[in-house]
């Protein structure tokens, strides 16, 4: 459940931004997590709302979008989604590839008052 | 309350409020449909849906009806960016004190300790090495590690089941002493969380024992990906287990293709020789660099 974790350090940057924006309230977080992430959607739905309690982002919405694994592939150049787990090129199946999106967790947007 | 983004707007709702310039504003919510009356004869109605649009329907809203101006962020940051700060922190001060780190993940289990013992003492005098060990509880493994030459230091993560780059940085200065170049850091047993957080090391190594199975790179593609080293322990059991060494060969190329496969035991000391020369090539070129 590292999950906790990561939505801890989820609230506390849109603090961070809030405070900075001179927001009194987060009203809504947009977020998108890789497919390759490592972090599971349903438990960080779950953690959010917990660890937001007593803060600016207490009651915000929490919009998950989440983005495939994709692969651009350095032997025929095709950009593709690889057939997880395996991490090759689904046109060559050449595992000589560089992931371009779906590694990670980010915040794309937040609406404040 | 809406079920679907909790924006306090029922299905069918009838609310009037008033601005400090007097401005009546009445809102008329039926299920879905939005509306507002600006109390000056301008009403307009717009589509209250659920998906990512939705915000952007609300951009053009004067108000939440409270009198807040509501206004929107575009930020396209890491969620775990404190961490990789922290992490990018400890990297230059590796590189600065010309030390190597490599973060050991595993299953709880899978041997990290003693191959951990073994390797202090089959360097003892070769390569400085230095070892952060991770654990929810107890400092058993930093007592088993103690007397062989290095500087040990537990860091217990209490409810965490990974280490995080800053809790790495706290101990850098006291646990990097002189003469050391290597530093091992064994991560809290678990193939999950522990390979999300950067720690500042130079690669993450992951291992698997053959007591388990043949496809975990598979089931745990994050960290497997991840670790462009691979240690398949407690490989003496072989001949007791059913275990398809060479299916997990291919199941650890299939998430990581170029990955450099080591296979040992610590026990009988089978492997440990390429592994301590690897061990070894690694800090030698950061010597050089």
């Amino acid at each position: 459940m590292h999950e906790v974790g990561i939505a801890a350090e989820l609230v506390a940057q849109l603090g961070e931004i809030a405070r900075r924006e001179g927001a009194e309230r987060i009203a809504r977080v947009e977020i998108r997590i890789g497919a390759l992430s490592g972090v599971d959607r349903e438990a960080f739905a779950f953690a959010f709302p917990i660890v937001a309690e007593g803060g600016p982002a207490q009651g915000a919405v929490l919009d998950i979008e989440e983005a495939p694994l994709v692969v651009e592939c350095r032997a025929c150049g095709a950009s593709t989604r690889p057939e997880y787990p395996f991490i090759l090129c689904a046109a060559c199946e050449s595992g000589d590839v560089a992931i371009v999106s779906g590694e990670d967790i980010r915040i794309i947007a937040m609406e404040v008052e | 309350m809406c079920r679907d983004c909790g924006c306090g707007q029922p299905d069918v709702e009838t609310r009037v409020d008033a601005d400090p310039d007097g401005t009546i504003h009445v809102h008329v919510e039926i299920s879905g449909l939005h509306a507002h009356d600006h109390g000056d004869g301008r009403v307009h109605v717009h589509e209250h849906d659920h998906v990512r649009e939705h915000g952007h329907a609300h951009e053009h809203a004067e108000s939440d009806g409270l009198g807040r101006a509501r206004r929107r962020i575009e930020l396209e940051s890491r969620v775990l960016e404190r961490n990789d700060r922290e992490a990018l922190k400890n990297r230059e001060w590796l590189e600065a004190h010309g030390v190597v780190a490599v973060n050991l993940i595993s299953s709880p289990g899978s041997g990290k300790t003693l191959l951990l013992e073994r390797t202090l003492e089959m360097l003892r005098g070769a390569v400085g090495c230095a070892v952060i060990t991770g654990d929810q509880s107890t400092d058993n493994d930093a007592r088993r590690l103690a007397g062989k030459g290095a500087p040990v230091v537990q860091i217990e993560t209490h409810a965490s089941c990974h280490l995080n780059a800053e809790q790495v940085g706290a101990q850098l200065e006291r646990i990097v002493t002189e003469g050391v170049r290597l530093l091992i850091i064994e991560n809290v047993g678990n193939l999950v969380c522990p390979a999300a957080f950067d720690l500042g090391e130079c690669h993450k190594i992951a291992l698997l024992s053959v007591t388990e199975g043949e496809d975990k790179p598979l089931k745990y593609p994050v960290l497997f990906h991840d670790a462009p080293v691979c240690v398949i322990t407690k490989i003496d059991l072989l001949p007791h287990l059913e275990f398809d060494l060479e299916r997990c060969r291919e199941a650890v190329r299939g998430v990581r293709p170029d990955v450099t496969l080591l296979e040992l035991s610590a026990r009988t000391g089978e492997g440990m020789a390429a592994w301590i020369d690897y061990l070894k090539r690694l800090t030698e070129r950061a010597q050089r660099a």
